[in-house]
């Protein structure tokens, strides 16, 4: 039985974090499509996570160069993700400054 | 330390979660970035004690060194590039995250797995992350290639050929095929995963390479939802819940995305991907008659700052001129002059939804003075000038009217409806769908040739000059 509920207990987060990221879109205004098609693309970045512990895992020089380019690609992800989608966002923060 | 790392993983699923629920809405969207920054950078920093590293420290010297070579390029690349330039940066960052991904995977696969090693499912998983990585990885690259207008990329005719369909089909069921093999006999050979990457990868390549430019952003979002499976199938083998939950929720929403753009464009995601834009665009397209008539900077300031009504459509060409603080100080005279000034959106006006509305914002245009297609597309026959600034597919009446057009069908702005039409225009060459334009010919409309900053300049002197 312990199997089974481990083996279904990842399906079950699937199926809520899917609903979560339908619902959380669902109603976005479309000028906000551009900059939150950049945050999901910031989300992802967690890939560093895994990256790190991949390259955590490596023995051999192969593992380990590969390791290297996911934890590359992955920081890359994370801290680009970020920077593009908080510039995008920024404007929308001085337009509403000027409006004042 | 495990039940640490889980507490710290849960705590930046939900921190994820509220900042896209705050990216949702413009007054809090900003707010929204910076709480998903601080939860990617509270799981980075608890991932160095993760328990499941074992070895030695040089692999953590390795890992301190690719996150400082990979987060300044970043940074450095993100910080620098133009507003214009910021749909192609989130197509190579995506295009990163996929192969992140899919480098992952073939970790765990190069691994002996004569001793034991993973469940046949779990393999199975990890192969299938590795393909929509790597898919992801390189379809973004030639994305990122194509929207950067780099020349290699500059002819789409060119790569397509008869049978490609068939050819991309065979060289996907390759992949899967091998793919599944390794998965199945627990395979770790080197030769096997490399080649099983490399079908991957051309895929990808050749998937994205026929695609016309102005289906770019639909592509994109598409690969986005692809990074966001492919990191939560790595998530599943490496029993890890933050990429899980991240990588699934980029994923729905990814796909919404989508689907929603599409849509915008009245295409399914299918036609975008699979449709030979050339092959239709090649066939008997209606004449396009009448002739380009052209308009000073000073006559068409007059006719706007005598107009009722005035609606400004902007478009691509806006954006690489950075013409929107200058358009705005002309909105602003006109406005002074009791003239309606409305912006009408396109929901793929320049090269992705909102493009156009985060120029704006950036400019300081109220939000209630820009409208979308639907809350406007009626107005435009009681406007009495309709400005269009380097827009020009999306106002393209063909996609009403003319069959035989690669964009019949799909919904524009209405703005040949409008008494007068002033077209704002570097020159006479076509639009990114690479056709002709039938309202540039049309009677009320007006080109007015050159730069848009330098032609809303010469704008805002006219009606400046009126007094």
């Amino acid at each position: 039985m312990e199997a089974v509920v481990s083996f279904f207990s990842p399906i079950y987060i699937l199926m809520l974090a899917a609903i979560l990221g339908y619902e959380i879109i669902g109603k976005v205004p479309v000028i906000l499509h551009t900059p939150l098609m950049s945050g999901t693309n910031f989300v992802h970045g967690i890939v560093l996570v895994g990256a790190m512990v991949a390259l955590g895992q490596a023995e051999t020089p192969l593992e380990q160069a590969i390791g290297f380019l996911a934890v590359l690609l992955g920081a890359g992800n994370a801290v680009g993700g970020y920077f593009v989608t908080e510039r995008m966002l920024e404007m929308f923060k001085s337009s509403k400054g000027q409006e004042k | 330390m495990g039940y640490l790392i889980e507490t710290i993983y849960f705590l930046t699923a939900v921190v994820f979660i509220v900042g896209l629920k705050r990216m949702s809405h413009p007054t809090t969207a900003r707010s929204g970035i910076v709480w998903a920054g601080y939860g990617m950078v509270l799981a980075t920093l608890f991932s160095f004690a993760h328990p499941q590293i074992q070895a030695g420290p040089g692999n953590y010297v390795l890992m301190v060194i690719a996150i400082a070579i990979g987060g300044v390029i970043a940074w450095w690349g993100a910080k620098k590039v133009e507003m214009t330039a910021m749909p192609q940066m989130i197509a190579i960052y995506n295009g990163m995250g996929g192969g992140a991904a899919a480098a992952i995977a073939a970790v765990e696969l190069l691994k002996d797995h004569s001793g034991g090693g993973p469940e046949t499912h779990v393999l199975i998983m990890a192969v299938a992350g590795a393909l929509i990585g790597a898919v992801a990885f390189s379809g973004s690259v030639i994305a990122f290639g194509k929207l950067q207008e780099l020349k290699f990329f500059k002819d789409d005719a060119k790569f397509r050929f008869t049978g490609q369909q068939k050819f991309n089909a065979a060289v996907f069921g390759a992949a899967i095929v091998l793919g599944l093999v390794i998965a199945l006999s627990h395979s770790s050979s080197g030769a096997l995963i490399s080649i099983f990457f490399l079908l991957a990868l051309a895929f990808g390549a050749m998937m994205a390479l026929p695609i016309g430019g102005a289906d770019m952003p639909v592509v994109i979002s598409l690969f986005n939802a692809f990074t966001g499976l492919a990191v939560a199938l790595e998530g599943f083998v490496l029993g890890n819940s933050a990429m899980i939950i991240a990588g699934i929720i980029v994923g729905s929403s990814g796909t919404l995305l989508t689907l929603m753009m599409a849509k915008a464009m009245n295409r399914s995601v299918s036609n975008v991907l699979f449709s030979n834009w050339a092959a239709l665009a090649s066939g008997e397209a209606q004449a396009v008659t009448g002739s380009l008539k052209a308009m000073e900077p000073p006559d068409a300031a007059i006719q706007m700052a005598y107009a009722a009504k005035v609606i400004i459509v902007p478009g691509y060409g806006m954006a690489v001129a950075q013409a929107q603080h200058k358009i705005w100080e002309m909105c602003k005279l006109l406005i002074e002059r009791d003239v309606d000034v409305k912006f009408a959106i396109h929901p793929v006006a320049g090269r992705m939804p909102g493009h156009m509305n985060v120029l704006l914002a950036e400019a300081g245009v109220p939000y209630d003075l820009i409208f979308d297609m639907d809350e406007i597309n009626e107005e435009f026959s009681t406007a009495d000038v309709a400005l269009v600034i380097g827009a020009n597919d999306v106002v393209n009446p063909a996609a009403r009217t003319d069959k035989s057009s690669p964009i019949y069908g799909m919904p524009i702005l209405n703005v040949d409806y409008a008494k007068n039409v002033q077209v704002i225009k570097r020159g006479k060459g076509v639009g990114f769908a690479g056709i002709e334009n039938a309202l540039f010919f049309a009677d009320n409309t007006r080109m007015v040739y050159g730069d848009a900053q330098k032609v809303t300049a010469g704008l805002i002197q006219g009606i400046k000059d009126l007094g």
